[in-house]
């Protein structure tokens, strides 16, 4: 593919679970564009159609869909965990810990003062503990997404939800609104059971210092009070949280250049 | 496979169906996972043959020293000292089983959280798919971890020939009294079966034998620490796993046979892996035919496996037994000496497993250790978290893994194996 600008452009693009998120930048690592889509039931179909809106010289693919993209479109691949390390430690230079919560996954990665993934943690096969858990609870309590985190911030307790199993916690939810219990309360339980989880995965790999927050996740203001308040570290939030990975991935594509 | 079997599989009474489906799916996975490997040494040819008639051939071998009246005894675990099967004139064949079979039917009998390598054993036999098991005249289980020596005790309700090997757990001057009380029964047990008693020259030279398929396997694993490795380690995973039941002569020689013609490779520089791969050293429970998942996951990745950790490895065949005895009892205590030095988790304490995961780190120039743990089995687990922080104090990086034999895992597996390569690049 060729640029219209004399300027090379590199793409990172980052095929998750739920969404699909394409980041271009100069040489330099400044964003020029960015694009995110709903992944939808044919992943390749949705990223086609994303990097035909932008002009690249050279692609590197990360997330769960990488190895498809891969095939399809011969280009190199990174892991989500490589990936948003750099995007993140791109932005936040100090940073030496990433929490990124997705779709499917979460992980803690820590980092070595060069941006390099020094070790990390990450959810086993299961939905607790990532964003499928929470999108599946707030369906349950009758939330939107977008209202959900703000809502459990507003209680003024938790409940306590004692299952991270999204079929167990789907069935304790139920009996507790059958209860008459509040369901905002509610919902700020099932919040502080993620950041239980997320805690214990970051504490395995890092003790101190700021923790940059990745994800879509992290654009839940809730998460980020309760992680904050458990850990009493600093918590950093990408201007877009999401973007983190396909950054990094496009990042890693200007790196690759030689 | 050349040759019809057929009628040998149903003589041994196995399920016919079900052991044409599960030979399906090992063929299928061999020629997936094994055949489309690039710049495999040619002596490999042996095990593509040992592997498309295990069995055929093998089984045909083991029908026909059985006519000859040679006993077959099979077992679970590196703790069964073949050099007493032998000097009795019986051949011994390891059982542990590598795929999922018949699950519905073992959950039946066993709970569901139970590890994949005990579950699997059970399914085996419940699905009366293999014909090792079916052949054998005496099966020998050892009381190691909780769940084998649980599952034993209903293992010995399916099938009549069943015996029970004691282990202890602890490492001191009574309990090496306790294996050697231990052994010298088996002995008398196999000894019963064949009815030929162990005299020095059968023992002596049963020891012989089989240090000497252990001297050729640790000609192998040395020829590994080159780079490039002139070998996989999917096709070294192998040679560890045909070790359990090929005929002891006929392995040897042909180790020994790829042995030379991988010196030449290391002469010529010619590797498995372009030089400068990254090098990874696998250690934790383990890995029986046909689980060859996560050296394929790790291979396919691009990284290369130097050593196994394990029993189907390292563990289970570093150490020679001395020849220097002259009598059953002298070459007896020599057994025990040799077999107490196995650092299986169920000891504790355990520190030598430690020791040698780091000496093996150093020697075979790995970067780093994925430690590899059957999801339910508590000793491996239990251990990989101190193994992990020794390693990363010692700034050698460590992916704990936790699996079983379902590909449910696979890609997310692949996505940490992946990223944990990254790491050591
Ligand atoms: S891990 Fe322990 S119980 Fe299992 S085969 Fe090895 S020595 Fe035996
Ligand atoms: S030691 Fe572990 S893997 Fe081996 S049988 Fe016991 S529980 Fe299973």
């Amino acid at each position: 593919m060729s640029s219209d600008t004399t300027a090379v452009r590199y793409a990172g693009i980052d095929i998750g679970s739920r969404t699909i998120k394409l980041v271009v930048v100069d040489s330099s690592g400044k964003i020029l564009e960015r694009f995110q889509s709903d992944t939808g039931f044919d992943p390749m179909t949705t990223a086609n159609a994303l990097i035909a809106k932008v002009s690249f010289d050279k692609i590197m693919a990360t997330g769960y869909g990488r190895n498809l993209f891969e095939l399809s479109f011969d280009a190199p691949t990174v892991t989500e965990i490589k990936a948003h390390a750099r995007g993140a430690w791109t932005e936040f230079p100090d940073a030496r810990t990433v929490l990124d919560i997705g779709g499917q996954d979460s992980k803690a990665i820590s980092l070595f003062d060069t941006g390099k993934v020094k070790k990390f943690e990450m959810n086993d096969r299961c939905a607790a503990g990532t964003g499928k858990f929470l999108e599946i609870m707030a369906a349950t309590l009758g939330f939107e997404l977008a209202e959900f985190g703000a809502q459990a911030l507003a209680a003024e307790k938790d409940l306590l939800i004692s299952s991270m199993c999204t079929v167990f916690a789907e069935s304790e939810v139920t009996s507790l609104i059958a209860r008459g219990e509040d369901r905002k309360e509610i919902a700020r339980g099932l919040h502080t059971s993620v950041i239980r989880r997320a805690a214990g995965m970051i504490n395995r790999v890092s003790s101190d210092g700021p923790i940059v927050f990745t994800g879509g996740v992290a654009k839940n203001p809730c998460m980020v009070q309760l992680l904050a308040g458990r850990l009493d570290r600093e918590i950093r939030i990408p201007s877009d949280p999401q973007l983190a990975g396909a950054y990094g991935a496009a990042l890693l594509a200007a790196e690759a250049r030689a | 496979m050349t040759t019809d079997y057929t009628s040998m599989w149903q003589e041994l009474g196995l399920d016919l169906a079900g052991h044409d489906a599960l030979l399906n799916v090992l063929g299928t996975a061999y020629t997936d996972i094994y055949l489309s490997q690039k710049n495999r040494p040619e002596g490999m040819g042996y095990f593509d043959f040992v592997m498309s008639e295990v069995h055929g051939l093998r089984i045909k071998e083991l029908m026909d020293e059985k006519a000859a009246g040679r006993k077959i005894i099979g077992s679970y675990c590196v703790f069964v000292p073949e050099e007493i099967v032998l000097a009795a004139n019986a051949t011994l064949v390891g059982l542990c089983s590598g795929a999922d079979f018949a699950m519905e039917k073992v959950e039946q009998l066993l709970p569901r959280n139970t590890c994949a390598l005990i579950k699997s054993s059970f399914g085996f036999k419940i699905g009366k798919v293999c014909p090792y098991l079916e052949s054998a005249d005496m099966i020998v289980g050892e009381n190691t971890c909780d769940g084998k020596k649980k599952a034993y005790e209903t293992l010995g309700t399916l099938v009549d020939n069943l015996y029970v090997m004691d282990l202890p757990q602890t490492k001191t001057d009574q309990t090496r009294d306790l294996l050697k009380a231990e052994y010298m029964k088996f002995k008398t047990a196999v000894e019963e079966l064949t009815g030929v008693a162990v005299t020095p020259e059968s023992l002596k030279s049963a020891i012989d034998v089989v240090n000497a398929k252990r001297a050729a396997i640790h000609r192998l694993s040395a020829l590994r620490k080159a780079d490039p490795a002139p070998i996989s380690g999917l096709d070294a995973l192998l040679a560890n796993q045909v070790f359990f039941y090929d005929n002891p002569a006929r392995f040897t020689e042909s180790v020994n046979k790829i042995c030379d013609e991988l010196e030449t490779r290391i002469q010529e520089k010619t590797g498995a892996f372009p030089a400068g791969a990254p090098r990874i050293l696998v250690s934790g429970c383990p890995q029986a035919v046909p689980n060859w998942k996560l050296h394929m996951i790790v291979e396919t990745a691009g990284a290369v496996i130097v050593g196994e950790e394990s029993c189907v490895g390292e563990r289970g065949t570093r150490n020679l037994t001395a020849d220097t005895g002259t009598t059953v009892d002298e070459m007896m205590d020599a057994i025990v000496d040799r077999y107490f030095q196995v650092d299986c988790a169920i000891f504790t304490p355990n520190p030598q497993r430690l020791d040698h995961i780091q000496e093996m780190v150093t020697a075979y120039n790995a970067q780093g250790v994925i430690h590899y743990g059957l999801q339910f089995c508590q000793p491996y687990l239990m251990e990989s978290i101190p193994v992990e922080k020794a390693l990363e104090e010692k700034n050698i990086p460590c992916l704990r893994v936790e699996t079983d034999y379902g590909m449910e895992d696979a890609g997310q597996l692949k996505t940490r194996v992946e990223a944990f390569i990254e790491q050591l690049r």
